[in-house]
């Protein structure tokens, strides 16, 4: 596999590449290239500037970037929702007849009209799972959720946490190939973010998925992460890849006690300073040109 | 449930004893005594000044009055067949309709080149006053039931056509991309999603269109029709019945009540997830 050059991808930590030099068995998302444009009032904007990256099967990939630098544009192109200006994408499918993908969605994802058990076992559903594996599977991850007892609510009878949970119950019932999620907790309080962050670690140590997670709290990234990828600012591309060698099951809280933490943390602080004042800078300067508006 | 009240203490001060506070709505009972008895209140107020003589009864005629003519009107089949002739020309009007108006509103929710070519075209029309195309439609439709079952239904497809597509075109794009994420075939995006993310404003549609069709269907059977409630009003004004005019309007509305009672029935089962909201 041919390393691109030229570009200043700076590796931080010796191995962290973005392109990895391991067996290529081993990759599981295979991403070349990786280019897209949007026009925003005749101009072209380029969301994500020739990405390379290489994401081994099993990985919990975070990515952090100042807003506006493509990481949901990213995000929303692994999942087909979207397709790149130019580059590839290559998934090596794992499973057999299990999905490529399934996303937790940013904000309020799940269907107000359907019931919480319904909503958490909409891709088993309309998969034609039989009904007996979806019982068991929707089952198991809704008292993962701590939602066994609200399988009938609705969501609007739900707190925002909740919701937020149905979502990833959601995605993990579909037993999905790769997740993704894109900055599931963004909207909630602290103590229920950390609270969610603990569980959705508690869930993955079952199953070790490979997961492309994309956030702003930099906190959160290294709380979740085997390997962290910092954006520049738009265009977006990759800064700087940081490893986070804690070891696994992780204790959210107590991990915040270590030396190490800090010194990760002020890490990426130090690429990402750069990257929000020139991201603020490029706002202010063309307000126009900002994220781009679906529909 | 009994709610306390705390006064707010000052710093440092002893707490306040807490004491129940006055409730300061009415109960739900009392709400429901005042909602039957002003009405009733009312027409014993117009009962006694109809015999008082302070009113002209040859314009309001008093209750016991109207409602000895109801008996008589029942009595000689008449109120039956007038009134189970408009309910069957709204009935048969309602469904004619509905369904090009969902499937309509449908079209123009999902697919944009149809919105576009249509939306100009539906929006435009639609404040014509329907009264005014009761002649053209007499004209084109004749004197018998189809022009009352056309004006039912243009009534009903009107409001049905706009806030159907309004409903489907304003469900949130994550809904679709969380349909698309997790594999939904067409059918399903359209079953699971579209369909019931636009119910809510589907349903008032209906509500509004059928509001609408009970106003049309009188219009239209005052005149050239030789039956219905309409047509009864329309008749008594003829032959002087007083009465029997009130009659027909007391029984439109008490149609249009029932039919919004069994609206928000059906309303309610369609859309369980709105329920104690």
């Amino acid at each position: 596999m041919t390393v691109d050059e030229g570009r200043d991808v700076a590796s931080t930590t010796g191995p962290a590449a973005a392109v990895s030099d391991k067996d290529p068995a081993d990759v599981h998302i295979s991403i070349r290239g990786l280019t897209k444009q949007f026009d925003v009032r005749g101009s072209t904007v380029t969301a994500l500037d020739s990405l390379d990256l290489d994401i081994p099967r099993g990985q919990f990939l975070v990515i952090v970037g100042p807003s506006g630098c493509g990481k949901t544009t990213l995000l929303r192109m692994l999942a087909a929702l979207e397709s790149p200006t130019s580059g590839a994408v290559e998934v090596r499918h794992g499973g057999e007849g299990r999905p490529g993908n399934s996303m937790v969605f940013q904000g309020d994802s799940i269907f107000p009209w359907m019931s919480v058990w319904d909503n958490a076992a909409f891709g088993l559903t309309m998969r034609g799972v039989p009904r007996a594996e979806i019982r068991e599977s929707v089952g198991h991850y809704l008292e993962k959720t701590g939602l066994s007892a609200f399988a009938d609510a609705y969501p609007h009878q739900l707190s925002g946490g909740m919701r937020q949970r149905v979502s990833i119950a959601r995605a993990f019932a579909n037993d999905p190939d790769v997740l993704l999620m894109d900055e599931p907790f963004s909207a909630l309080d602290e103590q229920n973010k950390t609270l969610l962050q603990a569980e959705l670690l508690r869930i993955w140590d079952e199953t070790r998925k490979t997961v492309v997670f994309i956030t702003h709290s930099v906190d959160e990234a290294v709380t979740l992460a085997d390997r962290i990828m910092v954006m520049s600012a738009q265009p977006g591309q990759a800064k700087a890849f940081v490893d986070v060698p804690f070891e696994r099951p992780r204790d959210v809280l107590e991990l915040r006690h270590l030396e190490e933490y800090g010194d990760i943390v002020y890490d990426i602080w130090q690429h990402l300073r750069d990257e929000v004042s020139r991201s603020q800078r490029q706002a202010a300067a063309a307000p126009a040109t900002g994220r781009r508006r679906r529909r | 449930m009994t709610q306390v009240a705390r006064k707010p203490a000052a710093p440092g001060a002893e707490p306040v004893a807490t004491r129940p506070v006055r409730r300061l709505l009415p109960s739900r009972r009392l709400e429901r005594t005042l909602a039957v008895l002003t009405p009733v209140g009312l027409l014993l107020i117009w009962e006694l000044a109809a015999r008082a003589g302070a009113i002209d009864t040859r314009f309001f005629p008093a209750p016991s009055s109207i409602f000895h003519q109801m008996g008589v009107l029942a009595q000689s089949g008449e109120l039956w067949t007038n009134t189970w002739a408009s309910l069957r020309r709204l009935f048969i009007g309602f469904w004619v309709g509905l369904v090009p108006g969902l499937a309509l509103g449908i079209a123009m929710g999902l697919y944009r080149p149809v919105r576009a070519a249509l939306q100009p075209l539906v929006s435009g029309t639609y404040p014509i006053p329907k009264s005014a195309l009761l002649p053209l439609i007499l004209l084109i439709f004749g004197l018998d039931e189809p022009s009352k079952i056309v004006m039912v239904a243009i009534g009903v497809f009107y409001p049905v056509a706009l806030n159907t597509a309004a409903g489907v075109a304003n469900v949130s794009p994550i809904y679709y991309d969380v349909a698309s994420n997790f594999g939904a075939s067409r059918w399903n995006v359209f079953r699971k999603v579209a369909i019931p993310g636009a119910m809510p404003s589907i349903l008032t549609g209906i509500e509004l269109g059928v509001g609408l069709g009970l106003i049309l269907i009188a219009i239209a059977e005052m005149v050239g029709a030789q039956s219905g409630l309409g047509y009864m009003i329309w008749n008594a004004w003829q032959v002087y019945s007083v009465e029997t005019m009130y009659v027909g309007l007391l029984v439109i509305a008490v149609i249009g009540y029932l039919l919004a009672l069994l609206l928000g029935a059906i309303g309610a089962r369609l859309t369980p997830w709105r329920n104690g909201k």
